[in-house]
């Protein structure tokens, strides 16, 4: 009951006129970059972090730059169906399931059903998980509360762990990633004793004030992202022709239903998928694809135009970036680029994210829970009412696009702390992303390195200031001990995979 | 690609092995302690300021010299691959885009963001898009002009004008 009192307030809060207009702002930039292959919402939420600290200066609130970028975040996974559906290329990563039958679909000349049951799984994904959120947010973020220094600093540990065990990529360049980011976290001085560390190039005083953030997300995301994508993408592509009018949208939402059962399995598992670390929006649509699959009784309408096969990555991409933020906002931990995104941005702003934000901010969180409410239906009506602006953005030139990402990425940088040499280290970081992204280094890990680097190194210092030096507390508390194991477990996973098979190589020999 | 997996491999040791050397200074102010002394616990105060990024960079170290293993063994997708690193295209779009945007850079400390905003949308695309002038032009005035009233006036952000600074007085006059 008093969820459901906090949450009507909440909802009342995120409808006002302010908050509601950078909702729709934010889904319509949200729908732009889901939809525009080569960005998605992270590149979204950081390349206009730095604008964020405006409409923070102007309202005197977190809450409405939160919600801006949330919004901007749900819209992406709306707007990622987009391109996949007309184009054949997903408009982000997580939609790389809708092409498997949506772009079947649309060469059939039912583009028009495509998009609509796109949106509309999207919503029904994205509500579904937004009342699981606010089912579980406060339990969670409640029992939470007990967590010492040693439970905090094993979640970063598990976290990181996923990325290694579950993440997919090389595993020693994973590691690497995530370490270069927790050690560039610690440059400038260090607040416990107050010495410098890793101040690069003493006498001209770049470092001493640390590498922030946003230059370093801005940098991969803004410039290194954006090289990447011109270099593989010089290919044209075809754009399937939509026919979009009032009366066919209407008869593809009446055959919606159909779809029900990709939808209902997209918004379940996409949740809980999108709670794990490391997995997020695009496993999570992948699998909800595969498991749809399996358990459909014409698993053969699978890949060549099936509605349920459009629904089920759909909705459980919008409701796995729902669960993506549960373990943000209620343990302080971001599961993905963009939640780390997130969190920076809370944390720019003057909030301590974790779950003390639920008994200390109220009228931080509920406002922002009852904006998802909000965005969602403010996404689905915008997508469905601008099908055709959105086709026609489409056809924008990258030769337009690019140089307006990179303008708005330096002045964003500047402008954020007025300091020329963000702007030139941006730039280099930039391009070095751009290099290691060729050679597949994960730069996501990096990227969560370096929001989490400063909360964990004080997490650990205390917990060993509190055991003297022992790392047996990590191990032998209750709560710490098995999430250190299970993390321990997941780091030497590929470990223990490449001994089977030795094993298995040698009795097979 | 072959080539550049294992340079990028060597580059990034060496650069773990400099954070490592970095990581164990100590502080210029404190001439007693020796290099590394602050990177193993300290009686009292738990582990010493350089104990996180010392053992990290170690492990970052430790990750190079895995990769490299993978290489010499050919066990990594790179190791095996008969592709270039970056072929003829990608080379050139990286001189001209990313020379672009290194001059662009040079051309903010000279002239400030809006003139170079200006130069950087011309070269972008009308050089390399070869888009009309017309389109062109009205996105390389528009959006110096846009950021102009967006962060000089309404947000009173001021973004370096360098030596055109002048030219801004009498419009600060007319709008501030």
């Amino acid at each position: 009951m008093e969820v459901l009192v906090a949450l009507s307030d909440g909802i009342l809060v995120a409808l006002e006129p302010l908050n509601l207009g950078l909702a729709v702002l934010g889904v319509i930039v949200g729908l732009f970059v889901g939809a525009m292959p080569g960005l998605g919402s992270v590149n979204g939420v950081a390349i206009l972090l730095p604008f964020t600290f405006v409409i923070q200066s102007m309202t005197g609130s977190a809450t409405s730059p939160m919600i801006f970028l949330a919004a901007i975040y749900y819209g992406a996974m709306y707007g990622g169906a987009i391109s996949s559906i007309t184009l054949g290329i997903p408009g982000a990563s997580t939609a790389v399931a809708t092409t498997f039958d949506g772009r079947p679909l649309a060469l059939k000349g039912q583009a028009d059903r495509a998009l609509v049951t796109a949106a509309v799984a999207s919503f029904v994904g994205g509500t579904i998980s937004t009342m699981l959120f606010t089912g579980f947010a406060p339990m969670l973020a409640s029992v939470a509360l007990d967590f010492g220094d040693p439970e905090i600093f094993a979640l970063m540990l598990l976290a990181f762990a996923t990325f290694v065990g579950l993440g997919g990529d090389d595993i020693p360049k994973t590691i690497f990633s995530i370490c270069i980011g927790l050690v560039l976290a610690t440059v400038g001085f260090d607040i416990v004793s107050g010495e410098p560390r890793l101040i690069f190039f003493d006498s001209v005083n770049w470092f001493s004030r640390g590498i922030q953030f946003l230059v370093l997300a801005i940098g991969v995301y803004g410039i290194g992202e954006m090289l990447w994508t011109i270099n593989s993408s010089r290919y044209g592509t075809t754009m399937t022709n939509v026919d979009v009018s009032f009366s066919r949208i209407m008869a593809a939402l009446r055959s919606f239903p159909e779809a029900w059962k990709g939808t209902t399995i997209g918004s379940l598992l996409g949740f809980f998928v999108g709670i794990l670390p490391a997995a997020g929006a695009t496993p999570g649509s992948l699998m909800s694809y595969g498991v749809t699959k399996m358990v459909s009784r014409d698993p053969k309408q699978f890949g060549q135009g099936s509605i349920d096969g459009i629904a089920a990555p759909e909705a459980a991409n919008n409701s796995a970036s729902t669960g993506a933020m549960l373990p943000m906002m209620t343990l302080g931990i971001p599961g993905s680029p963009t939640t780390a995104v997130l969190l920076a941005g809370m944390v720019i702003w003057g909030l301590q994210p974790g779950p003390l934000l639920f008994s200390e901010q109220p009228d931080f969180v509920w406002p922002l829970i009852g904006s998802f409410y909000i965005s969602n239906i403010v996404a689905v009506l915008v997508n469905l009412a601008c099908i055709p602006l959105f086709l026609w953005m489409l056809r924008m030139p990258f030769t337009i696009l690019a140089p307006l990402i990179f303008v708005l990425s330096l002045i964003g940088t500047y402008a954020a702390y007025q300091n020329p040499y963000d702007v030139w280290l941006m730039v280099l970081v930039g391009i070095a992303a751009f290099f290691l992204r060729l050679l597949d280094y994960p730069l996501a890990p990096a990227v969560l390195a370096i929001v989490l680097g400063p909360i964990a190194e004080p997490k650990l210092r205390q917990s060993l200031l509190f055991s003297d030096g022992d790392f047996s507390i990590f191990f032998t508390r209750p709560i710490a001990g098995p999430i250190t194991v299970i993390a321990l477990i997941l780091i030497f996973l590929p470990l223990l995979k490449l001994i089977r098979d030795k094993i298995r190589g040698r009795r097979a020999a | 690609m072959k080539r550049a997996e294992i340079v990028t491999a060597f580059v990034l040791g060496l650069l773990s092995l400099y954070l490592m050397w970095k990581a164990g200074e100590p502080p210029s102010w404190n001439p007693d302690v020796g290099r590394f002394a602050n990177i193993g616990m300290i009686e009292g105060e738990g582990p010493g300021s350089g104990f996180w990024p010392f053992w990290l960079s170690f492990a970052m170290l430790l990750s190079c010299i895995w990769i490299a293993i993978n290489w010499f063994r050919g066990t990594s997708p790179q190791s095996q691959s008969k592709e270039p690193f970056l072929d003829a295209y990608g080379i050139k779009m990286l001189v001209l885009v990313g020379g672009g945007l290194i001059a662009f850079l040079v051309l903010i400390s000279f002239l400030g963001f809006y003139a170079a905003i200006f130069f950087f949308m011309i070269y972008y695309m009308f050089v390399l898009g070869r888009h009309p002038w017309v389109t062109t032009m009205s996105v390389s005035i528009g959006l110096p002009v846009i950021s102009f009233f967006f962060f000089d006036i309404a947000m009173r952000i001021p973004l370096p004008k360098g030596y055109l600074e002048p030219l801004f007085i009498p419009l600060y006059d007319i709008f501030l």
